[in-house]
């Protein structure tokens, strides 16, 4: 028999003066195979034209439809209501500033993430595009990828004890990223680069192992050896910084 | 009001805006970056199989090379596309895969040695050269004759975008997120930039621009069931139709690829095909050799999509509650090389369906993909019409697909084109013809007039119970299209389609809204851009109606024909100030300049209408061949078609491939 679902949503407009944050119950018909991109649409085209969302690819993949599900952050598009009790709620995800409803700013926080940690290859010349190119082990490329596939979703800062508390702390999305730049045997930098941009407690310092971030990220990637991996790179790199000075 | 200045605005932060957004910036132009969506969730990044480039490095790529490539894509189009363009793209790919891979794209590369693959069902060993070890590998496609398309496992859109985003990051340019450009500021002429709309806030402005550039993606989501992302709406090609002067090409050109799952619409890769992949039916039968005994699954898109609807009308298909459907079988494969190289799909599997692929077959039927069709431009990327105005990828018309493109040259075509109109775009801008006396009252005509169009719709009554609303009338365009404007077609059909959406356009013109503020609204938005994909859908009916012919993708039941004599012309849409549908017109495409003249593809039987100047041509081409023996590749090549003249300057060198090396040729 199919389930009467009990959507509670969170409904606030920050530019609207008299706007309340509030929580805001729908009811709708649950039909097989019913993800909540279909039920949040049905919702919109049936109950509440102006509910904002944001839903980009639908297929899990671009990271867009990140919220709170029944208290737990992930996407929203790949997320049967099966596998949810009949009555649950949505929140925006914490941390990001709110657009409007279930909507918030991932990209202004992303792009500052990026422009921060110089999330991209460094180069000593550009490449000659006419000649072969450079060649790299199959096995770093295929190692590379595991830690390239991070969509940018922001459920583990929404996990993230510390971001809550600590703004400006890069998380796990900003800690993998370094990872993987640090493995990729394009990129010039060394451990010296790396630490001056994560050697801290808006980096990796600030990080308290309690793993809310592995358990979550919808894409599984392996953040918490890569965590531990980095925060023993780093220490000794901060060790020889000491020593040295 | 608020005015920019710009010296490039690029509308569009997929991997097509970004690159010729970089390849300004890199020019010292100032350079502004428009995206609905943060940049890196531009639909991009859900191409999952790859990008193709004649590189020739793995064993089963050995060989190739630009005149394969040429070739390939030439056929693969029904010879639609514009040669010049091919010629120009085919050259490029493998620079494009080599300056991704130096920016961060962890390409799957060699290995040296043995290795199992699957080919044609059966398991087949290759061993791969060491002189190839570590240099980035391929995969097959269909529609080539080598293994051509470069991968990074089944997240290639996704690695590209993120390399090319953070490339933009890294050049300093600028993006700006939750914005929508909603018309194009002109004077008949000469484009001026676009009037952009904040879709957090609602505050509409004005940025003018020497050089405006169109990079907004396809509009599949005028079809109800789509593999295209939500935001595909095709909002770019609306605008540039409704300056009433810039020029939409081959709208009616539109694929469906073979391999959607069922019910969701939802991709998955023709990688998983290329890799080993069967299709089977309801007995579980594997049917495509039946009809395409020599390339069977990997045929060309367009031919293997209309072999699965023509099983299924006999009666093969398998019937379930979320609707009619094939088999895919990438079980075949192992569970091994599915969570290696299509773990993506294996997601999709697991979240979408509740199944495993390397256990379970996956339920898939055609759906629409892809979008040949948009803005026309040169070979430059830019419009003919409207000066000024520069389009790419997937939004735009530049050539490379015509009526069928290839897995794989989407993703190729994004940064190829990326590559050169960036520069082009630089020269214009550069140049005495780009200098551009801004005109503020011009802009400000235009933000008024958008102004005006959303504060009717806000004021109109909110819709009655029963009565239209932007649901509704969106539905009633979805459903017309996938009915009437799919995978095949016919005259009763396509009338029915016009007439409808003529009806709906004007309908949408007066939809009332319930919620009224301008500021994050979504259903005002809606409202907003349902007229807008009518006319989008208008195009693509009117001109599927009117080409009575069979070519590629699309195939009409009572004209079954490729019709070279009569439509051997791309169809050229566009929409005069306040008329109530588009008008057609139609452009040569010139056997007399082409360096492969029309031909057989070699799919099911052969049925072409000859174009008289095809079998001259042949003979011409000949008498080149013939004369110029001897004379090495680059004076014949420039004979044949002379297209290294046309690109930039520093794009024109040869591409060094490892048989070169071996051959002692100079490095
Ligand atoms: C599921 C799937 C898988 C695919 N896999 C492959 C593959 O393996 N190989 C291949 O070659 N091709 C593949 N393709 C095709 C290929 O991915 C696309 O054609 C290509 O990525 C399009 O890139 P683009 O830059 O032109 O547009 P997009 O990536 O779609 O970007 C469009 C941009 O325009 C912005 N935009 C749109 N309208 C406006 C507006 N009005 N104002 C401001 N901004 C706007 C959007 O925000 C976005 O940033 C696939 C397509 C799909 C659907
Ligand atoms: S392990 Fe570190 S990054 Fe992950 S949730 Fe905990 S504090 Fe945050
Ligand atoms: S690390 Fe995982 S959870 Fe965090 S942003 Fe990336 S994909 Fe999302
Ligand atoms: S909409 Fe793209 S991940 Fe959910």
């Amino acid at each position: 028999m199919s389930r009467r679902l009990k959507i509670s949503i969170f409904r606030h407009n920050p530019r609207d003066p008299r706007s309340v944050p509030r929580l805001v119950d729908y009811e709708l018909d649950e039909r097989p195979g019913m993800t909540l991109f279909i039920a949040l649409n049905a919702i919109r085209d049936t109950q509440a034209p102006d509910l904002n969302f944001d839903f980009v690819c639908r297929a899990g993949v671009c990271g867009a439809c990140a919220m709170v599900i029944d208290g737990r952050p992930g996407l929203a598009c790949r997320t049967l209501t099966s596998t949810l009790p009949a009555a649950f709620s949505l929140y925006p995800l914490p941390v990001f500033r709110l657009v409007a409803d279930l909507s918030v700013d991932t990209g202004s926080w992303m792009r500052e993430l990026a422009e921060r940690l110089q999330t991209w290859v460094h180069l000593d010349a550009e490449p000659d595009l006419d000649r072969l190119e450079a060649r790299m082990e199959p096995a770093l490329a295929e190692a590379v990828y595991e830690l390239d596939r991070c969509i940018e979703c922001g459920c583990c800062i929404a996990a993230c004890a510390t971001a809550q508390m600590r703004e400006g702390f890069v998380g796990a999305v900003g800690l993998v990223k370094i990872a993987r730049f640090r493995l990729d045997s394009a990129d010039t930098r060394d451990d010296a680069d790396f630490y001056e941009l994560v050697g801290n407690d808006e980096g990796i310092f600030g990080c308290m192992s309690l793993l809310a971030c592995n358990d979550l990220c919808p894409k599984e990637l392996p953040l918490q050896t890569q965590l531990a991996w980095l925060r023993r790179k780093m220490a000794g790199q901060g060790v020889r910084w000491l020593r040295r000075g | 009001m608020r005015i920019e200045y710009t010296d490039v605005l690029v509308v569009g932060g997929g991997l097509a805006g970004l690159r010729t957004a970089v390849g300004a910036a890199r020019r010292r132009l100032r350079v502004e970056v428009l995206s609905l969506v943060p940049a890196k969730r531009s639909h991009s990044v859900a191409a999952q199989g790859g990008m193709q480039a004649s590189l020739g490095n793995a064993f089963k790529g050995m060989g190739d090379n630009e005149d394969v490539h040429f070739g390939d894509t030439v056929r693969g189009s029904d010879w639609g596309c514009d040669q010049l363009v091919a010629r120009m793209f085919a050259h490029m790919a493998p620079k494009a895969v080599r300056e991704l891979a130096a920016w961060g794209v962890p390409w799957n590369r060699v290995q040296r040695g043995a290795h199992e693959v699957v080919i044609n069902g059966e398991r087949v060993t290759l061993t791969e050269r060491d002189e190839a070890h570590g240099l980035i590998t391929a995969r097959d496609f269909g529609g080539t004759r080598k293994w051509r398309t470069c991968y990074t496992a089944d997240g290639t859109g996704h690695t590209m975008l993120y390399a090319l985003g953070d490339r933009a990051v890294a050049e300093g340019i600028p993006v700006r997120d939750r914005s929508e450009a909603v018309a194009l500021i002109h004077d008949g002429g000469r484009c001026q930039g676009a009037v952009v709309r904040d879709l957090e806030t609602g505050e509409l402005y004005a940025i003018l621009a020497a050089a405006t550039v169109i990079a907004t993606g396809g509009f599949g989501r005028i079809w109800g069931i789509s593999t295209n992302a939500i935001i595909n709406e095709g909002m770019g090609a609306a605008i540039a139709l409704e300056t009433g002067v810039a020029r939409l090409g081959n709208m009616e050109a539109v694929q469906f690829h073979p391999t959607a799952i069922v019910p969701a619409g939802i991709l998955v890769t023709e990688g998983c095909r290329g890799d080993g992949g069967l299709l089977r039916d309801v007995d579980g039968h594997r049917f495509m050799p039946d009809y395409e005994p020599e390339k069977a699954e990997l045929a060309s898109r367009d031919v293997v999509s209309r072999r699965m609807a023509e099983h299924m009308r006999r009666g093969k298909g398998v019937k379930s509650a979320a609707g009619e459907h094939l088999w895919l079988d990438i079980a075949v494969l192992g569970a091994a090389h599915i969570d290696h190289k299509l773990r993506e799909v294996k997601d999709i599997c697991r979240h979408f369906l509740g199944i495993d692929p390397a256990r379970d077959w996956i339920p898939v039927r055609p759906t629409q993909h892809y979008s040949m069709g948009g803005i026309r431009t040169d070979h430059r990327g830019e419009s003919p019409a409207l000066r000024g105005l520069f389009a790419v990828g997937e939004a735009a018309c530049w050539d490379l697909h015509g009526f069928n493109r290839l897995g794989g040259n989407s993703l190729a075509e994004t940064v190829v084109a990326g590559m050169l109109v960036g520069e082009h775009v630089a020269d214009f801008v550069e140049s005495h013809a780009g200098a551009l006396q801004f005109s503020p009252g011009l802009a400000r005509d235009f933000v008024g007039r958008e102004r005006a169009a959303l504060e009717a719709i806000t004021a109109r009554p909110a819709p009655a119970p029963g009565a239209d609303n932007v649901a509704s009338l969106r539905r009633g365009m979805e459903a017309t299209m996938t009915e009437h404007v799919g995978l095949f077609r016919n005259e009763a059909g396509l009338r029915t389609a016009v007439a409808t959406l003529v009806d709906l356009h004007a309908r949408a013109q007066r939809v009332g809204i319930a919620s009224r503020h301008l500021d994050a609204n979504p259903e005002l938005v809606a409202a907003y851009r349902l007229p807008r994909m009518l006319a989008l859908a208008l195009c693509a009916a009117q001109g599927a109606l009117e080409r009575r012919e069979s070519r590629g993708a699309h195939a009409r039941e009572d004209y079954p024909a490729r019709n070279d004599r009569d439509w051997l012309r791309r169809t050229l849409a566009w929409w005069p100030v306040g008329a109530a549908t588009p008008v057609l017109e139609y452009e040569p495409i010139r056997v007399e300049s082409m360096e492969l003249p029309p031909g057989f593809r070699g799919y099911g039987t052969r049925n072409i209408v000859e174009h008289p100047a095809t079998a001259l041509r042949e003979a011409e081409l000949e008498s080149i061949r013939a004369r110029l023996e001897g004379a090495g590749g680059a004076p014949l090549q420039a004979a044949l078609l002379d297209f290294r003249a046309r690109l930039p300057e520093r794009y024109r060198g040869d591409n060094e491939r490892i048989a070169d090396i071996e051959e002692g040729a100079p490095r």
